[in-house]
């Protein structure tokens, strides 16, 4: 028990205040290279502290700091509690800073665990701590695997792949080096493959960034030119919407214009006021607004009119969101076609018109689509975390940099196939698949070695 | 009693274990089939290679006799993978089968408190769950405190070829027929497994002038830390390589079903990292060819040993694929290859310390606990020899970790996963390998082996001074400081330096050897190639082997935790079931064993630390 444990203690309710806690030898020092205000290191136990959390020097929330020292808290440790007021994006964030920092994510029930093997809580108690640490493991096995569904698990099944084949070759070169006819790996091999593993990696973690997304809301914007229809469709989605959530404080630090719930996804509509009142001001606003607005949102509703031929604003339009997750729309459905579908960049495209309802349950459709949502159980959206996934993953990705210093220090690499196995395993942990003889098995069933 | 010990078999495992007993003074008996067979290298005629060569290293620095004999008897040496990494440097000899023995049997010989006796043992001596001797094929009974069982493939032996099988071991010896029969009885669970091995050659017959050549290091090295090299770098002898091709891989497909393992003739699990060539060829049609390597077994016969070609062909079908091969159209096969199944116990009864769980008393050693390789019999009767004996003292016994020894590796595996075919030791299996070198196998276990009494004192006091000499020269690199305006960094071909920089530091450049700071006269005192590289090694590779350090410590502490070997487990209430099922055939010793038991998840270590806890 000489690592320092993390989690949220609090659950990830909307707008609620979050606590996250923080118990080892190291609780303290952790928290405050990431606190700024007084110095942590220096106060008295059991007093609250007023500042901010920071990612170098990004401000990511304003909080309070419990610092308790040992032996009286929970635990029996050194116990640092932070109220997090940002809602459930930074408050993960905060716990992805704690993780990245040196701390460790609890596993279920751990803390009671250590109060338990600390002598904090009786035998009765004891009894009740493996009932909770059971039941804690259960919910978070399903929600684990909920969390990696399909597509994400696939790219990480593929990425593993790919590190064992070179991990089974760099180790047949060890094992096997009198062998003149098996491949051997060299330096560029290698650096090849961590390339790609680099790209990959980040790929994935971008893709559960937008998974944390999904469960906070999804950050959106209808953009167009002017008198395309872009009030009428927003008008229609917030009508339609009887639930709607209304600007809810600590959900997101982006000016809302409303929330709204399209099959159990929350939409965050993000202000585009500046496109959408004063329409007929597009150029004065210029590039710079309209290209800040694209780039915080997660998703965009391109909408093109169906009756009207292509423009240049709307072919400008369509080259900057081309990177993004963009459906376009096509309006006005109900009127004559002018609009050359063809020469659309994106195959990503709905046509509706704001009076039928059959387009509009369309681009419902489609939006469920894009997020891949068909498999995701609405229930869970209180208690899962992909932060502990993210943090897993930013530890490879830190693991690939380890390899390139290596690689530019001539370290050989029967040395940095071991870093290259120790990301295996994480990302085997990660999809519950950590099955050891697995490395062995693909060594002789594609080497062809021995007496 | 009429011995402490008695030691059942002469194999590599056999050897080790009572060289151990009897140099700590227990009256030690060793019952073999064949005398002549002592320390007998049925298979190929080599000592170490990636891995197992660490094996021997380890063997040596505990005290075992390994490395020591076959530094007295191989007829080529070479030091493999040394354009890698230090972790995976191995030492690999041809041994001369001849001398091998030879040297290993006059070496028991002359040991004061062994006996050697010929002998077919059918049974053990036991009363209440404890063994006391054993019972030989003649109905006589010998007893002792302890028993040793390294049958190697002699438990219910048969050898297959074609569709041929004969009871008996290698060589034509007899099996151990009744024995297996009666562990049986006694409760071990016995499973069949089966190994091969390939033709040997008349050397006149082989035209060597169309093969390519491997030749032994050019400089003179030792597998033991205590001999210095007895060879010439010009009396080594050559191995040389050939190749299969399109016209055997034919032969062998015509007459598949003529093997005895195709044929169907075969029950035991055969090892996948010694496939049969008629394995190789079906499993990897695509390949054209397969490497084949030509190992001379010693300097007083001719027999050449054809690596990679181990079958269970018939006679006739054996010699058309042989002279398939290049160099080879004309070669004599003096002896034919054959498969052998046997018996062995399974490993997950055994404890760590190589005891049997049902039977007190009771060690086995070597192929008979699932093995393959003399390396990996060779560590395993070393320990068990250790621990018999620190059992008869009535001390705790001696249990590597796995980040201590690769020999902690082997039987870790063995007594937590089991195994089903015949293990070999392999380098991806060590998890820590960066810290199980070739180079510091003294430094990791020399101290083990003074205390249990094996490394005697001239021994350690030799090793002491190497550590003492590693401390001295790495406090020196890390007190001398150059300054950026010194001549001898132009010297050393390195980049210039702005600031004054500590020659530990300066060694960190990749293009820094210690030698040629030593060299430039940097560094005073004399110091052995061993202590420099053991230095160097340590400062170039610190990061790495931080990390590595880092690692073992997580380790430790849940080896730390010790679990009673009575838990009922059905009493952990929260345990999975399957998991529940696992800890309770293993027993695992410590958490730190649990959690390499697959099926034991992280949830179930939480419930199990927690029982324990509430239990003191």
């Amino acid at each position: 028990m000489s690592d320092t444990i993390a989690s949220i203690a609090t659950s990830l309710g909307v707008g609620a205040i979050s606590i996250i806690r923080v118990s080892g030898v190291e609780a303290i020092k952790i928290v405050n290279k990431i606190f700024k205000g007084c110095n942590l290191e220096k106060v008295n136990s059991h007093t609250v502290h007023y500042g901010h959390i920071i990612d170098n020097t990004e401000v990511i929330d304003e909080v309070l700091v419990t610092i308790m020292k040992s032996p009286k808290t929970y635990t029996k440790e050194d116990v640092v509690e932070i109220n997090c007021h940002g809602g459930i994006i930074t408050t993960n964030k905060v716990l992805e800073l704690l993780l990245l920092n040196g701390c460790r994510q609890a596993e279920p029930g751990e803390f009671t665990k250590r109060a338990f093997l600390n002598g904090r809580i009786d035998l009765l108690e004891a009894e009740a701590v493996m009932d909770l640490i059971n039941s804690e493991t259960d919910k978070e096995r399903k929600m684990a695997i909920n969390g990696l569904e399909g597509h994400k698990s696939l790219l990480i099944k593929k990425l593993r792949d790919d590190l064992i084949n070179i991990i089974s070759n760099i180790e047949v070169n060890i094992d096997y080096p009198e062998y003149e006819d098996i491949y051997e790996v060299t330096i560029e091999d290698l650096k090849l493959k961590l390339a790609k593993i680099k790209k990959n990696l980040q790929k994935i973690i971008q893709e559960a960034n937008d998974g944390n997304l999904i469960k906070d809301g999804i950050k959106t914007a209808i953009i167009g030119r002017p008198n395309v229809g872009k009030s009428s469709l927003l008008n229609r989605l917030l009508e339609e919407n009887k639930a709607i959530v209304t600007n809810i404080p600590g959900t997101t630090r982006d000016v809302v214009e409303g929330n709204i719930l399209i099959l159990g996804i929350k939409l965050n509509l993000i202000d585009t006021a500046g496109i959408r009142d004063t329409s007929d001001e597009v150029e004065k606003i210029g590039v710079t607004k309209s290209l800040k607005l694209l780039e915080e949102a997660s998703l965009i509703l391109l909408l093109l009119n169906n009756n009207e031929p292509l423009n240049e604003k709307d072919k400008e339009l369509l080259l900057k969101t081309k990177d993004k997750n963009v459906i376009i729309v096509i309006n006005k459905n109900d009127l004559e076609t002018k609009i050359d579908l063809n020469s659309l960049p994106s195959k990503n495209i709905v046509s509706i018109n704001t009076i039928d309802e059959s387009g509009i349950n369309n681009l419902k459709e489609a939006i469920k689509k894009m997020y891949n949502l068909e498999k995701f159980d609405n229930s869970n959206f209180n208690y899962f975390s992909g932060t502990r996934q993210i943090a897993k993953l930013k530890e490879c990705l830190n693991i690939v940099l380890d390899i390139e210093t290596g690689l530019k220090n001539n370290i050989s690499l029967d040395i940095l196939e071991l870093d290259l196995r120790n990301i295996w395993t994480i990302l085997g942990v990660l999809i519950g698949d950590a099955y050891d003889e697995e490395l062995l098995d693909e060594l002789f069933s594609k080497f062809c070695v021995g007496k | 009693m009429d011995f402490d010990a008695i030691v059942v078999g002469g194999g590599h495992a056999g050897c080790e274990a009572s060289l151990a007993l009897a140099r700590l003074n227990h009256k030690t008996l060793l019952i073999t089939g064949n005398i002549k067979n002592i320390a007998d290298m049925p298979c190929n005629p080599s000592v170490g290679g990636p891995a197992k060569g660490i094996l021997v290293r380890e063997i040596d620095a505990l005290g075992g006799e390994m490395g020591i004999n076959t530094d007295k008897s191989h007829i080529q040496l070479k030091m493999l993978n040394t354009k890698k990494g230090p972790a995976v440097w191995a030492l690999r000899a041809q041994a001369d089968k001849i001398t091998y023995p030879k040297e290993m049997l006059k070496t028991l010989k002359s040991e004061q408190n062994l006996s050697i006796k010929e002998a077919i043992v059918d049974d053990l001596l036991v009363k209440d769950n404890q063994v006391y001797g054993v019972k030989l094929e003649t109905k006589e009974e010998i007893t002792s405190k302890v028993v040793i069982l390294t049958t190697g493939t002699y438990l219910k032996a048969d050898i297959l070829v074609g569709d041929k099988r004969n009871p008996g071991g290698p060589h034509g010896e007899k099996e151990a027929k009744n024995l297996s029969l009666n562990l049986k009885k006694l409760g071990l669970k016995i499973q069949r497994l089966k190994t091969g091995t390939p033709p040997r050659l008349k050397k006149e017959t082989i035209d060597f002038s169309v093969l390519e050549r491997e030749d032994g290091d050019d400089i003179l090295r030792c597998f033991s830390y205590d001999t210095t090299p007895l060879y010439k770098v010009n009396d080594q002898v050559p191995c040389y390589l050939t190749y299969t091709n399109a016209t055997t891989h034919q032969i062998i497909r015509d007459n598949l079903e003529k093997s005895s393992m195709y044929g169907g003739y075969v029950q035991g699990i055969g090892p996948r990292y010694c496939p049969s060539i008629e394995d190789k060829v079906v499993k990897f049609q695509d390949k054209e060819r397969h490497q084949l390597f030509l190992e001379p077994e010693s300097n007083y016969y001719d027999d050449i040993y054809l690596q990679g070609f181990s079958t269970s062909m018939p006679h006739d079908i054996q010699e058309l694929m042989v002279h398939s091969l290049k160099g080879l159209e004309h070669a004599e096969i003096l002896k034919y290859a054959y498969a052998i199944e046997y018996d062995a116990i399974d490993p997950l009864e055994m404890k760590p310390s190589l005891e049997n769980k049902k039977i007190t008393n009771l060690f086995t050693a070597g192929q008979i606990n699932g093995t393959s390789g003399y390396e990996e019999a060779a560590a395993q009767g070393l320990m068990a020899g250790i621990n018999a004996s620190l059992k008869i003292r009535g001390l705790e016994p001696l249990i590597l970790k796995r980040n201590e020894a690769y020999i902690g590796v082997l039987i870790d595996d063995l007594v937590t996963k089991g195994t089903n075919e015949p293990y070999r030791m392999l380098t991806s299996r060590a998890e820590y390998r960066l810290l199980l070198r070739h180079d510091n196998a003294d430094l990791r276990l020399r101290e083990y082996g003074h205390q249990v009494g094996l490394i005697d004192d001239i021994r350690y006091q030799k090793f002491q001074t190497k550590v003492k000499h590693i401390e001295e020269l790495t406090a020196k690199l890390k007190e001398i400081k150059i300054l950026p305006t010194e001549t001898i960094l132009a010297k050393l071909n390195t980049s210039p330096i702005l600031d004054g920089i500590t020659l530990y530091d300066l060694l960190k450049r990749p293009e820094i050897t210690l030698k040629s700071l030593i060299s430039l006269k940097k560094v005073p005192g004399n110091y052995t190639e061993d202590e420099i590289l053991e230095v160097e090694i340590a400062i170039k590779y610190e990061g790495y082997i931080k990390k590595a350090l880092k690692e073992a410590q997580k380790l430790k502490e849940l080896e730390d935790v010790k679990i009673p070997s009575d838990l009922d487990y059905s009493k952990v209430l929260n345990l999975a079931s399957e998991a529940r099922q696992k800890l309770q055939q293993i027993s695992p010793r410590t958490l730190g064993q649990a959690s390499r038991i697959s099926g034991v998840n992280p949830s179930d270590l939480a419930v199990l630390s927690v029982y324990l806890k509430r239990s003191k």
